[in-house]
């Protein structure tokens, strides 16, 4: 491939994700304009009453309320290519700082629960694939087809009790211990304070990935490439080492990166039983004080985030099958 | 070099949910396949050629009933054996194409395949380059996915993958399908060739006319029942050194000689043949 492709591949992938960005912009905008929240009694809180009609007047004049709504969105665009998210009243910050920092946390959770996911479910599907019909592959299905059907804040809220409340191994909330400041938290107290939600998150993101893969696997073992590799003398083992380890790991990327999504609104809940001041606990912080501009930013930043992971998906999947070529439309 | 002693082969199927029948696909089938010939194995769709191939190399199904012997240089072939040849005295070309990895180079698959033959890996690599050299593909091809190449460049890199293992015995199934009369003499020639170093080549095939050329011995299968061995050279003139009716008809039915469906279906159809047609 020389560098022209390239450039354009990269060109049409930005453009695509431009045009993503644009619609989730304009859906969540909608969803705002329809939805019952008065942004001027929001921005007031308690203080409403002590605000006359003349001075709500004059805030919606002053904040463009008056406008409609085409003009109001092409001001929030404006204001958002220009890198400006609004002011979020809960946390009294720029929604991009708010954003920035507790994305920061976020990710230590989001991305340690990802990464342990993906590579225990891959790992425990391939086993339980290679060695169908086995103890070894009916215990990981059966503990698979459990926690498929957990719901994460059930487990969570089980894991708290258990370790945290009556065995006392690890903290019950937060992200550091109470009364610290943050900069004070030392990495191992950060590590952890992450343990619990990580591996509750992480062992119900294993179940999805461990039957995909390992329904992958019994495909390919009954197919001709396993019955000639076994015709040449290969185990059921080197079988899997070498075309399973191939073929399988394409359902397994999918899944991984199409689950960041379904892991991000998984952490929402997660972060809020563990009361873990992540982006999670922000949406929802956002969502019940009307904090219009902080939610608008997070549904921009999460799309963006799902984007990103899918074009990586995209990108990998031409790497291992060769009978997909990116770029080619 | 292999003797196949009154091999009976059943599968199971289910006539409703909880009646496990039996299927006879195999039926008393004794033959001897010496080294330094191409065996024809020939019959319709159905008639239990590439079962009988299975059979020899032990890969089929663990719910299979196999009954009779095999003998491979004398010494039964039991499981055991068959796992500790395979690969190494026996090979399979298979029929599907599908059976090359389309994630994999072709170059890396043959290596694999020397691999398990028992060759230390770097020697895997040089004997796969010149197996695939020996069968005219090119560094290109070599590089390439199965994807990439075209029929039959794919059976000579199935044919490489058999020859790779020096295994003294090749069962190809059905190398000749969908190929170009070019390409189709090519893999039957290299299957020769086999034969010609002193292998045991078993060529199953449903294409009597292409077989003959290159077969010593000529076996007709009919459901799973073994109708006559001849030598390829009684299949000849109006096909009268041959003793059985259906295979007389199945020789005449070709296009070269009488074309003459009328002996067949004066044969009367088993009700299986039916079924497939």
């Amino acid at each position: 491939m020389d560098v022209r492709l390239i450039t354009l591949l990269i060109a049409k992938r930005l453009l695509r994700l431009t045009l993503v960005l644009l619609c989730v912009a304009l859906v969540s905008f909608g969803l705002m304009m329809a939805s019952p929240i008065d942004p001027i009694d929001a921005y007031l809180g308690p203080q409403m009453a002590q605000v006359s009609p003349e001075q709500r007047t004059l805030i919606a004049q002053r904040w463009g309320f008056d406008e409609p709504p085409a003009v109001q969105f092409g001001h929030w665009l404006r204001q958002l290519v220009s890198g400006d998210l609004g002011w979020s009243h809960v946390y009294n910050q720029p929604v991009s700082e708010v954003i920035g920092q507790r994305f920061q946390r976020s990710i230590a959770l989001l991305g340690g629960a990802w990464l342990l996911s993906a590579l225990l479910g891959f790992g425990l599907g391939l086993v339980a694939g290679a060695k169908e019909g086995s103890a070894l592959d009916r215990v990981i299905s059966t503990y698979a087809y459990i926690t498929a059907s957990t719901p994460a804040f059930w487990l969570a809220i089980l894991a708290v009790l258990l370790f945290s409340v009556t065995l006392g191994w690890t903290p019950t909330c937060c992200a550091g211990p109470t009364g610290t400041l943050s900069q004070e938290v030392t990495l191992a107290t950060r590590l952890h304070h992450l343990i619990l939600p990580v591996t509750t998150l992480a062992l119900l993101g294993v179940a999805n990935i461990t039957l995909h893969t390992r329904t992958r696997m019994l495909e390919l073992m009954r197919s001709d490439v396993a019955t000639h590799a076994f015709a040449q003398g290969a185990s059921r083992m080197e079988v899997a080492w070498r075309h399973g380890l191939r073929h399988a790991s394409l359902p397994a990327i999918t899944l991984a990166f199409a689950s960041l999504g379904e892991l991000f609104g998984g952490s929402i809940l997660i972060e809020q039983v563990f009361a873990y001041p992540g982006l999670g606990q922000a949406t929802v912080a956002a969502g019940l004080r009307s904090d219009i501009p902080l939610l608008l930013g997070i549904a921009l930043f999460t799309a963006l985030f799902v984007s990103v992971g899918n074009t990586i998906a995209d990108t990998l999947y031409g790497i291992i099958d060769p009978r997909i070529k990116a770029g080619e439309p | 070099m292999l003797t196949i002693d009154r091999l009976s082969l059943q599968l199971p199927f289910y006539a409703s949910w909880w009646r496990r029948d039996w299927t006879t696909c195999i039926e008393a089938f004794s033959l001897p396949f010496s080294a330094g010939e191409v065996h024809a194995v020939v019959g319709a769709s159905g008639a239990g050629k590439s079962l009988l191939a299975y059979a020899i190399m032990g890969l089929l199904p663990p719910a299979a009933r196999l009954t009779g012997q095999l003998f491979y240089q004398d010494q039964p072939l039991d499981d055991a054996r068959q796992r500790q040849l395979r690969g190494r005295e026996l090979a399979l070309i298979p029929q599907s194409l599908n059976a090359l990895d389309p994630l994999v180079r072709i170059h890396r698959q043959v290596a694999w395949a020397a691999q398990r033959a028992g060759h230390p890996s770097t020697i895997a690599q040089h004997s796969a380059r010149q197996a695939l050299d020996h069968y005219q593909l090119d560094a290109r091809a070599q590089q390439a996915f199965a994807h990439e190449l075209s029929g039959g460049m794919a059976r000579r890199v199935l044919t490489a993958m058999a020859h790779v293992s020096q295994a003294q015995l090749i069962i190809a199934d059905e190398p000749t399908v969908g190929l170009d009369p070019l390409q189709r003499n090519r893999v039957l020639a290299a299957l020769r060739t086999l034969a010609d170093q002193g292998k045991s080549v078993i060529l199953i095939t449903h294409d009597l006319r292409h077989a003959l050329p290159i077969a010593d011995q000529v076996t007709i299968m009919r459901d799973g029942k073994q109708v006559e061995t001849a030598s390829a050279s009684a299949f000849q003139g109006t096909g009268s050194a041959l003793t059985d009716a259906y295979s007389q008809a199945l020789w005449l039915a070709l296009p070269d000689n009488n074309f003459s469906p009328d002996v067949i279906r004066a044969q009367e159809q088993t009700p299986k043949e039916a079924n497939i047609a």
